[in-house]
């Protein structure tokens, strides 16, 4: 599972939703590879600005990988050699550093086995080649 | 018979998700082609938009738009695992009525041939809920169920026939799929797999949608399906 979908996942109990300590969840004993995926400069762009920027660094420190940046990066940061910082001629320019650096580690640096924890209720939920499994046992639905 | 005690989620357990986790690759293999309605709503959706796929099955959705990120999510661990296999975007198992997502966040949701498988009126209402609840205030969702009006169809359902059906499948025998370890059926001989079906009548979908706190902003009847386009209701 990507990093990135950390970014919209809760825990599953109805119960939880509406403490802030169901997000994010939390990787324990997680392995994680690499998947190398195509990069989409556009997407890129777009997305970073919905995330929860906090929460994805906190995700990315508990990890052990490297911090993402303090703040959500600019436009213009993603693309190189952009002079005026306005993210324009996003069609000449290739992608920074900046940006190959966190696609690899929002799209391809990914969770192949471990648990998602719930800050809230403490419930684990299983992830097994890179498919997190969310389905509550009947006594906690 | 009280019929509406007898169902719920140990029949459906029995009647859908055994069933669909027995019949994955079969089914994935039936449902390749991506409809055009499905396909049009993705396309258009603006880039960087974040949705959901809720029942992706196969996950034959997830990659008609690269410019999106969608999070599928299935009750079948067999076919979450086809879906995965459709990157660059997420799957998980989960059940569509315990949802493991923030609420009132995304900007789409897609279920594509799914709430017609809850097997009470209250269930189903549960599940428009569900989906409609992950929705940011401006998001919408795309929902399919099947008809009970498709006279000119296969099975030939129409008006005044039972709306709760099941519907059988038929697993050709192999000895290729005797030997994958999700399906049964080995020994060469054919397997006939039932799944429960309620068929939507005319209107009656729009009527879930309102019930569960939607709107609806389109919809319509297709290829023997009725879809609708439904959103979060404005609070005014």
């Amino acid at each position: 599972m990507k990093l990135l979908t950390l970014n919209f996942l809760t825990c599953a109990r109805k119960t939880c939703k509406s403490s802030p300590a169901a997000f994010p969840l939390h990787p324990r004993d997680a392995e994680l590879e690499q998947v190398e995926t195509e990069m989409n400069p556009v997407f890129l762009r777009n997305i970073l600005p919905r995330l929860e920027w906090e929460a994805m660094r906190s995700i990315t420190t508990e990890l052990g990988l490297p911090s993402l940046p303090a703040e959500t990066p600019d436009p213009g940061a993603l693309l190189e050699n952009d002079g005026n910082g306005d993210g324009e001629d996003a069609g000449s320019a290739g992608p920074s550093q900046i940006a190959r650096d966190l696609h690899a580690l929002l799209m391809e640096t990914c969770i192949a086995s471990g648990k998602l924890v719930c800050g809230n209720c403490g419930h684990e939920y299983a992830v097994k080649e890179g498919i997190a499994n969310f389905l509550l046992p009947s006594h906690m639905v | 018979m009280d019929v509406d005690r007898a169902k719920g989620e140990t029949y459906e357990e029995q009647h859908v998700h055994g069933v669909y986790e027995q019949i994955a690759s079969h089914f994935s293999s039936t449902r390749y082609k991506p409809w055009p309605i499905i396909e049009r709503f993705l396309k258009e959706l603006p880039d960087g938009a974040i949705g959901l796929d809720v029942g992706c099955g196969n996950g034959k959705y997830l990659s008609v738009n690269r410019d999106i990120f969608i999070v599928g999510s299935d009750r079948s661990s067999n076919l979450a695992t086809i879906a995965k296999r459709h990157a660059p975007h997420s799957v998980l198992v989960a059940d569509l009525l315990h949802l493991p997502h923030p609420l009132h966040t995304f900007d789409f949701a897609i279920s594509i041939a799914v709430v017609h498988h809850l097997s009470t009126p209250e269930r189903r209402v549960e599940a428009l809920e569900s989906i409609l609840q992950t929705l940011a205030p401006n998001g919408k969702a795309l929902l399919t169920v099947w008809a009970l009006e498709q006279e000119g169809s296969r099975r030939g359902w129409t008006e005044g026939d039972d709306q709760d059906v099941m519907v059988p499948c038929v697993m050709r025998g192999s000895k290729k799929g005797a030997a994958r370890g999700e399906e049964v059926g080995g020994g060469g001989e054919d397997r006939v797999f039932s799944r429960y079906y309620h068929l939507y009548r005319k209107g009656e979908l729009e009527g879930d949608v309102e019930r569960a706190g939607g709107e609806v902003v389109e919809g319509g009847w297709e290829r023997d399906n009725w879809w609708v386009v439904a959103r979060p209701r404005v609070m005014l």
